[in-house]
């Protein structure tokens, strides 16, 4: 059986490459996809925790965690729509006023 | 070196060099291929760790539905291609030294921190099993589910709303 704190380290280094991201790209729709690794990430730590203590409790919040990221990607896609329509562009360096 | 062993350093390899690829891949297409390489490679974690259900619902929640959007999204807008605009010169050393100070940080506390782990336990064969996660989803978090789905229906009006009051100009 692997120790716990491999998968916690593998959730960590996905975690940063997640932050690391958003810090690094332009595109919005890119830096969607990476807070969705993040929370993937977070996601891998929640599973090992549950498979260490032998509970389901883990589990079940994963589940609650992936339907809030289901619902997050339904709404930011619109957002980037909308954001698309006015600007033609979803560079977030051009998303400098608060009217579209 | 066990089987088991060699089996979570290959998937961690896949998994990073996946995250690795959407974050430096030009085209946004390619970004959301590589991001469902890695979902499914956490998806064969959670089968590893006891979790068949959550894997399942991860292939079809993540790799399924949600990058389908993502891919539908990028090709209706046609933004595979992002003009690069200049940004400041330091920006990006800045950002990726940051990036390295998180990743060093977090091991550092991890390996730090070896001792107050929880050692593996005993589970049963049933552990995790939709049987189980149905049971206890039902029980015991009951009042979450019910909440969940009214975030649900809140983020689905909200996208409609969002998208059609752009349509009647």
């Amino acid at each position: 059986m692997i120790p716990a704190y491999y998968y916690l380290a593998l959730s960590a280094i996905l975690f940063s490459m997640g932050a690391l991201g958003v810090l690094i790209r332009r595109n919005a729709i890119i830096i969607f996809m990476s807070v969705e690794l993040m929370l993937n990430a977070a996601n891998l730590a929640f599973v090992a925790f549950a498979r260490m203590h032998g509970t389901m409790s883990g589990q079940i919040f994963v589940f609650f965690v992936m339907a809030v990221a289901a619902a997050e990607v339904a709404v930011g896609l619109a957002l980037i729509v909308a954001i698309f329509e006015a600007k033609q562009s979803i560079d977030i360096d051009q998303m400098n006023s608060m009217k579209g | 070196m066990s089987i088991n062993l060699l089996l979570f350093f290959g998937l961690a390899i896949v998994a990073i060099l996946s995250a690795a690829g959407m974050l430096f891949s030009r085209n946004a297409i390619y970004s959301a291929l590589f991001l469902i390489i890695n979902f499914s490679t956490i998806a064969v974690y959670y089968l590893i760790l006891g979790a068949p259900f959550i894997a399942l619902t991860q292939i079809t929640v993540y790799a399924g539905a949600i990058m389908v959007l993502f891919l539908f999204v990028i090709m209706l807008l046609g933004a595979e291609q992002t003009g690069r605009t200049p940004a400041s010169w330091w920006m990006q050393p800045l950002a990726l030294g940051l990036g390295a100070l998180l990743i060093l940080e977090a091991l550092y506390l991890i390996f730090t921190h070896l001792h107050t782990f929880p050692q593996p336990s005993e589970i049963s064969s049933t552990f995790g099993n939709p049987v189980q996660v149905g049971e206890i989803l039902f029980d015991k978090y009951i009042l979450p589910f019910e909440v969940i789905s009214l975030l649900l229906l809140a983020a689905m009006i909200g996208a409609i709303v969002l998208t059609k009051k752009k349509m009647k100009r």
